[in-house]
C-alpha cells in the first residue's frame, strides 16, 4: 500500500500540484460488462461521449467514438442513452 | 509624509487597504461597515487606487470572489458585519482552510433576531473556531495600523492565513477622531509583495480545494492548526517592526495599571479605553483596579493571558463578554481566560460579566459595578460559574 | 472635556455639523471625536449627533448624556423632544428659532443660557433649501468661540461642500453675526 503523507509532508492545504492526475486513476478493471458498438448503425452523434462519467469514449480520426478500456468501468450509461440503440453491454 | 487628520475610522481603514495597494476589493455593503467599501469604491473609481472592485450580489459571493482572487496571487480585501458574516460563514471556513490570506475588516455588530444594527461581539464570536487570525482594534489609529499590518501578517510565507481586524460598529466605525495617516513613502519596504507558493496560474496548473478523503482530511486540519499557532511569532515580529519603525506599540495582550491592582477587568475592543478611564477615576478614590485587554483573539495568547493575570497582586479577574454563549458554561472570553488559568496554582478568582449587547452604552457606573462584583467575589470567596448580565431589567 | 449634543431631523445635516466641528478642533491641535447616534433613521425623524473636544485623548465612546452645549437645528424639536435632557448647569443651548432667547426661556421655563438664530431663514436665503447645519455652526461658534477657530471651521465647510462653499460660508458668517443672546 502507498504510504500516505504526514501533515508535514502534505502540500499546503492538500493542493494537488500534478494537474490532470486523474488519468493515473484507471477504472477499467471495475468492468463486468463492456459496451460494444454496432458501427453500421452509429451516427457519430457523440451522446455516448457526452454522458460517459469516466471520459472513456474518444473521438477517432473517422469521427466514430472508440472505447478506451483503461477507463470504461462498464456502467452502461452509454448504452441506455444511445439514440440509435446501437451500443450493447456484453460479457467479454 | 505622515499627517494627523480628523477622519472617520471606517475611512481610515479603507485608506489602510489602499496604502497596502490591494489588488482586489470584493465586498457587499452592510451597516455599519458600508463606509469602508464606499470609500474604496471611490478610490478605485477616481483612479487613486489601481484595484479591481468586484461588486457582488451577496456576502457569500463577496468572500468567494475574494478567496478566488487571493489564490491567484492578488492582495485581497473585504469587509462585513454581523448578518453579512453569517451569510459568508461557509466561505469563512473555506478561506482559512485553503490558506488564502484575505484581509477582512469586521465592523462588529450584533446578530439578529431581533434585528439590531448596533455594536457587540456576537459576529466575531460566531467565527471563533474558523481558523482566521483575529485581532481587535480599540480606536481609529489602531484600526488603521492593524489593517495595514494584517496584510504583512497573513501573507507571510510561514502563515498564509486570512486575518480579521475587529473594530466596534458605530462607536468606532463612525467616529471621527485624530489619526496619523501615512504617505506611501513613509511605509516603503514595510509590506513585501504578496506571493502565494501555489497560486492559480494557467501556465502552472494545480488543483485547489480538492476532495480530502478521510485519509487526508485530518492531516490538512493539523497543518492548519499548526499554521495559526505558529503565526504568533510572525504577529509579534510584525508588531515589533512596526513599533521600531513608526513608534506605536502593539501587543497580543495589553495591560493597564495592573502592577498593584487586586481586581482587573478583561476587555476586548474599544471599551478598553473607557475601562482604563474608569480605573483612573476610581484610583483617585482609592480603588486598586486595572485592565487587561486580549487584543489577539486567535491564535489565543494563553501564556500572555496567564502571566498577565497572575502577575502582581491580582486576586480577582472580571471578564467582560460582549456576546452570549447560549446554554454554554460561561462567557465566551471568560471560558478562554479560565482555561488559560486552569493549571496555575493559587489562580485568581475568575468571574464573568456581559454588557453592551446590541449597542447599549456601557456607562461609567456599569464598569464600576463590574469591578465591584469582583470585589464581592473576593470578599465572599464565591466564584459564580455563570455570567452576570450588567444592567438587564429583571 | 467639552461635550456637545446636536439635535436635528434626518436630512438636516446634524451629523455633518458634529463632524465638521470635530475636524476643525483636531486641526487646531486638540483631541476631538464626533459620531452620530444611529437609530432607525429616515428623513425627518429626530436624530442626534455628538462631538467631544478635549486637550487630552478621549477615551469614552458612549452617547453624550450630560452635554455642556446642546445645538438644536430645528425649532420644532423643542416641542417633541426633550432636547435639554441632561444639559449641565451653566450649559449653553444654541437653537434655530425665530424667537428671541427671552421669549423661548419664558415659554419653556428654562433658566440657563440660550442663544438663538433664524438659521432656517438664512439657509433658505443663501442656499434655497432649509438645511441649517452650517448656519447653526456659525451661531455655535459665536456662543462658544473656544471650541474651534472660525477659519478651521470654514476650511472644513469648504472641503465638505466644494460646489456650495461660497454660499455655505456666507450662511455660516451671517448666522455668527445674526445671533440673539
Amino acid at each position: 500500500m502507498r504510504k500516505l503523507p504526514t501533515w508535514k509532508e502534505l502540500t499546503l492545504a492538500g493542493i494537488i500540484t500534478e494537474a490532470g492526475n486523474s488519468v493515473e486513476y484507471k477504472t477499467g478493471n471495475w468492468r463486468t460488462l463492456t459496451p460494444v458498438v454496432n458501427y453500421d448503425e452509429c451516427i457519430k452523434c457523440g451522446v455516448c461521449w457526452s454522458f460517459c462519467p469516466e471520459y472513456a469514449w474518444e473521438e477517432g480520426e473517422d469521427s466514430f467514438f472508440k472505447l478506451n478500456t483503461d477507463y470504461c468501468k462498464g456502467c452502461g450509461i452509454c448504452a441506455v442513452e444511445c439514440p440509435r440503440k446501437c451500443i450493447k453491454m456484453v460479457e467479454l | 509624509m505622515a499627517k494627523k487628520v480628523g477622519i472617520e475610522a471606517a475611512i481610515a481603514i479603507a485608506e489602510a487597504a489602499a496604502l497596502a495597494d490591494v489588488d482586489v476589493v470584493s465586498a457587499y455593503p452592510i451597516t455599519p461597515q458600508t463606509h469602508i467599501v464606499e470609500h474604496l469604491a471611490h478610490l478605485v473609481a477616481d483612479g487613486i487606487l489601481n484595484a479591481e472592485f468586484i461588486t457582488v450580489e451577496s456576502e457569500h459571493t463577496a468572500l468567494s470572489a475574494a478567496l478566488g482572487a487571493s489564490l491567484t496571487g492578488a492582495r485581497t480585501f473585504t469587509s462585513t458585519s454581523a448578518q453579512g458574516l453569517a451569510l459568508m460563514n461557509e466561505i469563512v471556513y473555506i478561506t482559512s482552510s485553503m490558506r488564502a490570506p484575505v484581509v477582512m475588516a469586521l465592523a462588529n455588530r450584533a446578530l439578529s433576531a431581533p434585528i439590531n444594527i448596533w455594536n457587540d461581539h456576537s459576529d466575531v464570536m460566531s467565527v471563533r473556531d474558523t481558523g482566521w487570525i483575529s485581532i481587535f482594534a480599540n480606536n481609529a489609529q489602531e484600526a488603521y495600523d492593524l489593517t495595514f499590518m494584517a496584510f504583512k501578517i497573513g501573507e507571510h510565507p510561514d502563515v498564509l492565513l486570512p486575518v480579521m481586524i475587529n473594530f466596534d460598529g458605530f462607536i468606532l466605525t463612525h467616529v471621527i477622531e485624530p489619526v496619523v495617516l501615512f504617505g506611501k513613502e513613509d511605509v516603503e519596504g514595510f509590506l513585501p509583495p504578496y506571493d502565494h507558493p501555489y497560486k492559480l496560474d494557467p501556465d502552472r496548473p494545480v488543483t485547489m480545494g480538492p476532495v480530502g478523503l478521510p485519509e487526508i482530511y485530518t492531516e490538512v486540519k493539523k497543518q492548519q492548526d499548526v499554521a495559526i499557532r505558529s503565526s504568533r511569532s510572525v504577529i509579534d515580529a510584525v508588531f515589533k517592526e512596526f513599533a521600531e519603525r513608526f513608534g506605536r506599540k502593539y501587543s497580543a495582550v495589553e495591560t493597564y495599571a495592573i502592577d498593584d491592582a487586586e481586581v482587573v477587568l478583561v476587555t476586548q475592543g474599544s471599551v478598553t479605553d473607557a475601562a482604563c478611564f474608569v480605573v483612573d477615576e476610581m484610583r483617585k478614590r482609592g480603588k486598586k483596579w486595572g485592565v487587561v485587554e486580549i487584543r489577539l483573539w486567535r491564535p489565543f495568547p494563553f501564556d500572555d493571558v496567564g502571566s498577565a493575570l497572575t502577575s502582581g497582586k491580582i486576586k480577582c479577574v472580571v471578564v467582560l463578554d460582549r456576546a452570549i454563549s447560549f446554554g454554554g458554561p460561561a462567557g465566551i472570553v471568560m471560558s478562554e481566560v479560565r482555561s488559560a488559568l486552569y493549571h496555575v496554582p493559587n489562580r485568581p478568582i475568575v468571574i464573568g460579566v456581559t454588557s453592551g449587547l446590541g449597542g447599549r452604552d456601557i456607562m461609567f457606573e456599569d464598569y464600576v459595578r463590574m469591578f465591584e462584583l469582583g470585589e464581592e467575589a473576593l470578599r465572599t470567596g464565591k466564584e459564580p460559574e455563570m455570567v452576570t448580565i450588567i444592567g438587564v431589567r429583571e | 472635556m467639552i461635550e456637545i449634543r446636536f439635535h436635528g431631523r434626518g436630512g438636516q445635516g446634524a451629523v455633518t455639523s458634529a463632524e465638521i466641528l470635530a475636524q476643525a478642533a483636531i486641526m487646531d491641535g486638540k483631541y476631538a471625536q464626533a459620531f452620530p447616534s444611529f437609530g432607525a433613521e429616515r428623513r425627518g425623524a429626530p436624530v442626534q449627533a455628538f462631538t467631544r473636544i478635549s486637550n487630552e485623548p478621549i477615551r469614552i465612546r458612549i452617547g453624550v448624556y450630560h452635554p455642556d452645549v446642546i445645538v438644536v437645528l430645528d425649532s420644532t424639536l423643542i416641542q417633541s423632544e426633550n432636547v435639554f435632557f441632561g444639559l449641565k448647569e451653566g450649559g449653553l443651548a444654541v437653537i434655530n428659532s425665530k424667537e428671541s432667547p427671552r421669549e423661548l426661556k419664558e415659554r419653556l421655563g428654562f433658566k440657563g443660557r440660550i442663544i438663538t438664530v433664524d438659521a432656517t431663514k438664512i439657509a433658505l436665503e443663501e442656499l434655497g433649501v432649509p438645511i441649517t447645519n452650517i448656519a447653526i455652526l456659525g451661531a455655535l461658534c459665536r456662543g462658544r468661540p473656544d471650541l474651534a477657530k472660525m477659519e478651521s471651521l470654514e476650511y472644513f465647510i469648504a472641503e465638505r461642500f466644494p460646489h456650495l462653499k461660497e454660499k455655505e460660508i456666507r450662511s455660516f458668517r451671517r448666522a455668527y453675526e445674526e445671533v440673539s443672546e
